[in-house]
């Protein structure tokens, strides 16, 4: 496996490099020998660019110094107007804007070209799916030794208008694409781009089932979504449907391949925890929804070491940190210029930068149902307060919901006043039935607002799981429960973290259900008093 | 390279059939296209300019001017003679910094002349014209609120750098982006007059039919451009004669309260939902050439005049779409 993944390295290099249109490679490896050796393969005048590069870097911009010293307009150019291999070291850390600027400049020439070095540890860490979605391979090196390294042997290509290509075989690889689940049309066309580039490379004219195997693995395994089964794809022959009379179409330009054979091919690369993975993917998706717990900027919040970096709007000059920068060259620009004074370079400015924490909001939302009242009510109130104090102390927003009856209230707006949580929430009465989806419903009302006003809210559910009461206030055990289900979809779709805490006597099932559908942690408390209560959430919560 | 032709496109129906209608009527204000990755977002907008039919503007203006009394002083034209251009449809790059959309102080100028001139940004090229903004949801935040500010007043102001100048901008939003990678704020939104939402086509029969024409397209690419061109010409001569028959289309009170009520009962914020919804109908009409405005029409272009005018219901999984689809049904019969 190690080995082929090397193979496939390899030949996916060769084929871009014989045809650009193919977008790039994605090369999933950690920095090491491996990668040093695949490097080499690269044409040495790639551009190397890093996930910080800014704007002008890119598109190009006034040059200050040049322009001031010449007395005329001089532009610096940018990395994407002329076209070139470009790599993009730590690609898992391009953000998203990172990622559109590129995906935009891939898309309107077809001379350049993306080689990502995504150095994710973690499944979830991975090249912005934008980006991945325009390169036409992606390979995994991370199994790969050293041992493993096969050396290339060179080969004879041909043009690549020289290669014919059978003329059913777009048709089989559109099937397969979308056998594997693929949504996005530009895999097949990568498929059948390498197809042609692989015989091409081969010196051949003719394509043979060696290269579409190979293009079919490199360029669909990464993107499937499902498995297919080898019994779904049932009997029914090909049938290639009754070809209009093409001037090209030659007996000998039709190519037997089976469907089967070439899924065997792509299923032999999906690594063997896709499921894992997707799901990994999934929960990533549902998150980066742009307003993280931190932000950088330049305009306030706590200070980050100063960077090298050009004035531009709204950026702020670190005059000591410009000033050091420029300290150690005064002697020789003094000579070197003749003149008196500070000598300061466009190279030398540094520009502050800030890290903003955008405030948590914890948002409470309270069982206050008969079964509840009658058991852990009490409990739940302690906890709560515990959580408060410690929120305080944090400086976090806290909101309160309580669910009882037939529906929800929000007992507290989200607010930093510890005295007015305490008294509503000891003011809080039980009793009624257990109205969970109507409780899920106001939270996540609040955390919307609250993501809007820039801040990172969580929500702790604290109940014991028996939900009877549905959306509309009818008491149907079975619908609330599946109201609760559907509203914990939406929460996870929105990207809301969630905590859901069973104060019920025994662990209660359907609420684990429902921790799971909400990518949420559950924790069971049977018998746990307030301390240990407050202690597990904060554990949880990650403090 | 020239874009993937407009024709070409297969399927998309809806979203071809709202950018067909900007064409016709420009003050419907815009279209914004929502979709997955590799739907063809882009490709549709980016060949939308071949469909528009040429504009008469004063020759080398910075804004386009019908008429020679137009062309603003800054702009230092000595002759002013009309000639017949390509409707503009200029592109916002997500990396635009300010002074490239709004115009600024021409440095080239300041420095080897020493004066203070203007030169001007993306906003007076897209004068009369079209801007289109890839993954608009991306945009900066002060750029959009530029954007929000003279697509509401058709003007732009420049006060910076000792330079004062306004300038008329008047142009229709084209977007496009996934809305998996961040919401577009509802003042934006409402900025667009129609918005569409695409999917890769689900049957393998289509999705080969696109792999070849995009192959097609690749591979043999005068060819193909020969024959889809001539689609498009008939596209655009369509466009050129709904744009007459708009002015003679009758519009009965009927529909007017048709449209009323249905916004009424979506609850759709303001007036420009209907205004939009009116306007949209109309430009169906004229394009399907009947003579009169009916029921069938606002119902068929209801969905994307008013699905993104709607208050947002996260409960909502089907999408703002269907809700309006089914109110429709329910108020239109």
């Amino acid at each position: 496996m190690a080995r082929e993944s090397w193979h496939h390295a390899t030949r996916a290099l060769q084929l871009l490099a014989l045809d650009p249109g193919l977008g790039g490679i994605c090369i999933r490896a950690r920095s090491g020998p491996v990668r040093a050796r695949l490097m080499e393969m690269i044409s040495p005048d790639a551009r190397r660019l890093h996930p910080a590069i800014s704007d002008e870097a890119l598109f190009g911009g006034l040059d200050l110094s040049a322009t001031l010293a010449s007395g005329r307009m001089i532009r610096e150019k940018g990395l994407l107007e002329t076209p070139c291999t470009l790599v993009l070291t730590m690609a898992e850390r391009a953000t998203t804007g990172l990622a559109a600027r590129l995906a935009v400049a891939l898309d309107r020439s077809t001379n350049h070209n993306l080689i990502a070095l995504d150095e994710g540890a973690e499944p979830d860490e991975c090249l912005n799916p934008k980006l991945a979605e325009r390169l036409a391979f992606h390979v995994d090196l991370s199994e790969c030794a050293l041992q493993d390294i096969i050396p290339t042997t060179p080969t004879a290509p041909i043009a690549l208008r020289d290669v014919r290509m059978p003329t059913d075989l777009l048709e089989q690889v559109t099937r397969i694409a979308c056998d594997l689940g693929i949504d996005s049309m530009r895999a097949p066309l990568f498929a059948l781009r390498a197809t042609r580039a692989n015989a091409a490379l081969m010196g051949r004219t003719q394509i043979t089932s060696e290269d579409v195997e190979i293009a079919c693995a490199l360029t669909l395994a990464h993107r499937a979504t499902r498995v297919p089964e080898p019994e779904s794809q049932d009997e029914e022959p090909p049938a290639p449907p009754p070809d209009q009379n093409n001037e090209n179409q030659g007996p000998e330009d039709s190519l037997d391949l089976p469907d089967e054979l070439l899924l065997e091919a792509v299923r032999a690369m999906l690594p063997d925890n896709l499921l894992e993975q997707l799901a990994a993917q999934k929960a990533r998706a549902g998150r980066g929804n742009g307003t993280g717990a931190a932000r950088k900027g330049n305009r306030r919040g706590r200070p980050l070491p100063s960077r090298a970096g050009h004035i531009s709007d709204g950026a702020r000059i670190d005059i000591i940190g410009t000033l050091r920068a420029a300290a150690p060259w005064q002697t020789i620009r003094r000579n070197a210029t003749g003149r008196d004074g500070l000598h300061i370079r466009p190279a030398d400015i540094r520009i502050k930068r800030f890290e903003e924490k955008s405030d948590r909001l914890l948002i409470f939302t309270v069982d206050a149902s008969g079964s509840s009242a009658l058991t852990r009510l009490a409990e739940a109130k302690g906890a709560v307060e515990l959580l408060l104090a410690a929120a305080y102390a944090r400086r976090d927003h806290v909101a309160l919901v309580a669910f009882r009856g037939t529906e929800a209230e929000l007992l507290l707006p989200p607010t930093r006043s510890l005295v007015q949580t305490k008294r509503r929430l000891a003011a809080l009465p039980g009793g009624g039935g257990t109205p969970l989806a109507a409780g899920m419903v106001t939270a996540f009302e609040q955390a919307v607002q609250a993501t809007r006003r820039g801040m990172t809210p969580t929500i702790a559910i604290l109940t014991d799981g028996r939900a009877n009461i549905a959306l509309d206030g009818r008491a149907d055990r079975k619908q609330a429960a599946t109201d609760a289900q559907q509203i914990a979809r939406v929460l996870r779709a929105n990207g809301v973290d969630a905590i859901v805490i069973d104060t019920g006597n025994r662990p209660e099932p359907a609420l684990r259900n429902l921790a799971q559908t909400l990518d949420a942690a559950y924790l069971p408390l049977p018998r746990a008093d307030a301390q240990r209560l407050s202690k597990s959430v904060a554990t949880a919560l990650g403090d | 390279m020239q874009p993937f032709p407009f024709s070409a496109i297969v399927g998309q129906d809806e979203m071809k059939q709202a950018m067909i209608l900007t064409a016709i009527d420009a003050s419907i204000g815009g279209v914004l296209v929502f979709g997955d990755r590799g739907t063809g977002k882009s490709t549709a907008v980016r060949a939308l300019a071949a469909l528009l039919p040429p504009i008469n503007a004063i020759k080398g203006c910075p804004i386009n001017a019908a008429t020679a009394k137009d062309v603003p002083d800054w702009a230092g034209l000595k002759t002013k003679r009309a000639h017949e251009m390509p409707t503009p449809v200029v592109d916002l790059p997500l990396g635009a910094t300010e002074d490239r959309v709004t115009g600024a102080l021409d440095i080239e100028k300041a420095l080897t002349k020493g004066e203070k001139a203007f030169q001007p940004g993306l906003l007076a090229r897209a004068n009369r014209g079209y801007l289109y903004i890839d993954e608009v949801n991306l945009l900066e935040d002060h750029i959009v609120d530029l954007l929000l500010d003279v697509a509401q007043s058709g003007e732009n102001v420049v006060e910076r750098e000792g330079l004062s100048i306004r300038h008329p901008a008047r142009f229709v939003l084209v977007g496009s982006g996934n809305p998996e990678e961040g919401e577009l704020r509802p003042q934006l939104l409402d900025r667009f007059g129609l918005s569409v939402e695409v999917a890769s086509p689900k049957d393998v029969a289509t999705r080969v039919d696109v792999i070849k024409r995009r192959d097609a397209f690749e591979n043999d690419n005068a060819a193909f451009m020969l024959r889809w061109q001539a689609e498009d010409a008939a596209i655009r001569e369509r466009i050129l004669t709904a744009r007459k028959a708009l002015a003679k289309l009758k519009t009965p009170e009927k529909t007017l309260v048709d449209v009323a009520e249905l916004c009424l009962a979506l609850g759709s914020d303001g007036l420009r939902g209907e205004l939009t919804l009116l306007k949209a109908a109309r430009a169906y009409a004229a394009w399907r050439d009947d003579t009169a405005l009916t029921r069938a029409h606002v119902k068929a272009v209801a969905p994307m005049a008013l699905r993104h005018r709607l208050r947002r219901d996260p409960l909502d999984e089907a999408g703002s779409g269907t809700r309006v689809a089914r109110t429709v049904e329910e108020v239109l019969g």
